[in-house]
């Protein structure tokens, strides 16, 4: 989708008092060799009760691998190597995710956390009729309700995302590509869970059933109440529908801060490239830059900034310590925004021995 | 149940073109059987009896193509399929004594190897990189060991040197057939070291293909939401993954249902096995060709037998075959 104009539901920041899910330090490492490729690291993310989290980033970036790690639905040869994933349930109890055994594991999932994934096309069992599959998941989780039962509810669920009831006894290869990301929204939603991941729920549908998903997820939100982590690489899109948004590059979050703020005043010099990469639809012409160069490769990170060597903004310090998320030294921004930008971060500069840069003028907009 | 109906029309289509070719075939052939045969016995027939013979065999009508043809699936369809040279008795009594002793033993044998090897691929293929993964070299050395070799060796550790099976035939000699419990056991006891060989040597294929549709069906994204879902380890692996994995299985069983009949000629002749097999290789030592050509007819008609199971099979474990075109 090409950039619309922020709309919506009105930008507001979860306060941080009520997280429904932190995660903390996750590292990934891919290869079980004694060379394995670090494509998480350290990465700490919370979401709010009831908050839509934008996660944003080119391919490779580990976006997935993180929605992934979390819900411990890594395929092999990743291995979560660190961290925790704290979930919060509606009375208050923290569990760690990554220290359940299989049992809880699985009694967990879908309940307190449902996903949706990538490939609307291959999400579903081929030869089970979907309103099968639906009760599968209902059933897996209260073993007591009859399939006529889990079968009239998911008559409801369908009903809930726009789809006839009827479709129930239709096998995936009978719907459409957006009636069956649909259905896969409506299985997620079987156990009324708190949160959703959706793991690029858009990208393989055209522009029109986009938007139709999109603000089908808002309004379903709005209703239910559950929290959504919404992974993309289409940031525009992001703006629409996210309450915040993540910004990841190279297996780390280089900025977090409300969706309004990441579109009019981002700090990281990655994010003012990304969102220079694509025309606003309204507002001033302006030149459109794309990023130069491509991803590092994860395998041969040096210790300094990985956007470094793309970077416009780079300077000596960058390429010898890492930044870590900090307030943007900008006056005056929402005190719960962080980036991970040397500019933003005198004290590591000095630490090195180099001397700081000032934050350069299209980095601290207001 | 259209889509039932259109492939029932298309098998017919296939039959009737499968007895016509092995009706045309041996009149396409240069020679005719009688002179055959009387050329065979050199001089011990008198050629004054080659009336007689070509009476006997229903040569002796002068009737036109068509005719014959027209009566040809008249006596096809009254289960008439001629005399054997050899035997001396009707055709379709040969193969009729044949078939039950082939599809019973490697009818068995090839369900029990399917069954078997499916459920272990589906087990490796599951737990992929595992120990597991070391039978698969294990069973691929005994499908590569020609498989003559494998059931002499079988016969020679098994029957001559441990005494533990009989090296032929297919039951007690001494016994009179019936439905009794002491004939039905000494016709077990007597195929299962046939039918072992058979398993052994076949099961690699379905361990095999199976294992490798489980890993590519594994990394399907409705496997990982199988999982995602919390589903039973068993539902994850049987309803999703296996279901899937198993579809191509399917073709390749039913057309080794197909060759069941026709193919086990190596396993008839090592263990003197009084199947199919082992009728066809002496018709064709004996150059009888009604029976040879009464064994082809019931192959084709196995073969497509199997290929409407299978067919049928595949339709209903897979929705979208059933699709109308």
């Amino acid at each position: 989708m090409t950039i619309a104009s922020p709309i919506g539901h009105p930008q507001r920041l979860a306060p941080a008092s009520d997280p429904v899910l932190e995660i903390k330090n996750l590292s990934v490492d891919y290869g079980y060799d004694d060379d394995p490729v670090h494509v998480l690291r350290q990465v700490s993310l919370t979401l709010g009760r009831g908050e839509v989290l934008g996660l944003a980033g080119e391919s490779g970036c580990g976006k997935s691998t993180l929605a992934y790690a979390a819900t411990r639905l890594l395929p092999p040869p990743g291995l979560i190597t660190g961290g925790e994933v704290l979930f919060t349930d509606r009375s208050g109890v923290k569990t760690d995710l990554l220290r359940l055994n299989d049992t809880q594991l699985r009694a967990s999932r879908w309940q307190d956390m449902a996903i949706v994934f990538q490939g609307a096309m291959n999400s579903l069992n081929p030869v089970y009729r979907i309103g099968r599959q639906i009760a599968d998941g209902i059933r897996a989780h209260e073993p007591k309700t009859s399939q006529k039962e889990a079968l009239e509810r998911a008559a409801e669920l369908l009903d809930l995302v726009g789809i006839s009831p009827d479709r129930l006894r239709s096998y995936p290869h009978e719907l459409s590509g957006g009636m069956r990301q649909r259905v896969m929204i409506a299985m997620a939603l079987a156990l009324d869970p708190q949160v959703l991941i959706m793991d690029e729920p858009t990208t393989a549908l055209d522009v029109v059933m986009q938007r139709q998903i999109v603000e089908q997820i808002a309004e379903l939100r709005d209703r239910l109440g559950f929290s959504v982590i919404f992974i993309t690489h289409d940031v525009s899109l992001l703006i629409e529908i996210a309450d915040r948004i993540a910004i990841m590059y190279a297996g780390e979050i280089v900025e977090d801060a409300a969706a309004l703020d990441v579109y009019n005043k981002p700090r990281h010099p990655y994010s003012s490239a990304l969102l220079h990469s694509f025309p606003p639809l309204r507002g001033p012409r302006r030149e459109l830059i794309g990023i130069p160069g491509s991803p590092p490769d994860l395998s041969r990170l040096g210790g300094g900034c990985p956007f470094a060597d793309r970077c416009a903004f780079a300077f000596d310090a960058c390429s010898k310590v890492n930044p870590e998320l900090v307030f943007p030294n900008v006056p005056g921004d929402d005190p719960r925004r962080s980036v991970a930008c040397l500019r933003h971060d005198p004290a590591a500069v000095r630490a090195v021995g180099e001397v700081p840069l000032p934050v350069p003028a299209e980095l601290s907009l207001s | 149940m259209r889509f039932f109906l259109r492939r029932l029309g298309f098998y017919l289509i296939t039959f009737w073109a499968a007895v016509t070719i092995n009706f045309f075939i041996p009149r396409i052939m240069p020679g005719d059987p009688v002179s055959a045969l009387i050329a065979k016995n050199q001089g011990r027939i008198s050629p004054d009896a080659a009336e007689a013979l070509r009476t006997l065999f229903g040569l002796d009508e002068n009737m036109s193509l068509w005719d014959q043809y027209v009566q040809y699936w008249n006596l096809l369809l009254h289960g008439e399929l001629g005399t054997s040279f050899a035997y001396s008795a009707p055709v379709a009594d040969v193969i009729a004594g044949a078939i039950p002793w082939t599809i019973g033993l490697v009818g068995i044998a090839t369900i029990i190897s399917f069954t078997l090897g499916t459920l272990i691929g589906s087990g490796i293929g599951w737990r992929r990189g595992t120990w597991a993964d070391s039978l698969l070299p294990i069973s691929t050395f005994f499908s590569a060991v020609p498989y003559f070799w494998l059931a002499l060796i079988a016969i020679s550790v098994f029957s001559v040197t441990l005494g533990w099976f009989p090296a032929s035939g297919s039951y007690d000699r001494s016994l009179v057939p019936s439905f009794s419990w002491e004939f039905i056991s000494s016709v077990i006891y007597y195929g299962t070291l046939p039918a072992l060989t058979i398993v052994i040597s076949s099961i690699s294929g379905w361990i095999l293909g199976m294992r490798n549709m489980m890993v590519t069906v594994s990394s399907e994204d409705y496997v990982t939401v199988a999982q995602a879902k919390g589903v039973s380890e068993r539902t994850a692996l049987f309803g999703y993954s296996a279901r899937n994995a198993i579809l191509p299985q399917v073709s390749s069983f039913a057309l080794s249902l197909g060759f069941i009949v026709g193919g086990t000629l190596v396993m008839e002749i090592v263990f003197s096995y009084q199947g199919i097999g082992y009728y066809l290789f002496t018709a064709v030592a004996a150059k009888d060709y009604p029976l040879m050509q009464g064994i082809f007819l019931v192959i084709t008609v196995a073969v497509l037998f199997a290929n409407i199971v299978a067919d049928f099979i595949y339709g209903v474990l897979d929705p979208r075959t059933r699709q109308e075109g």
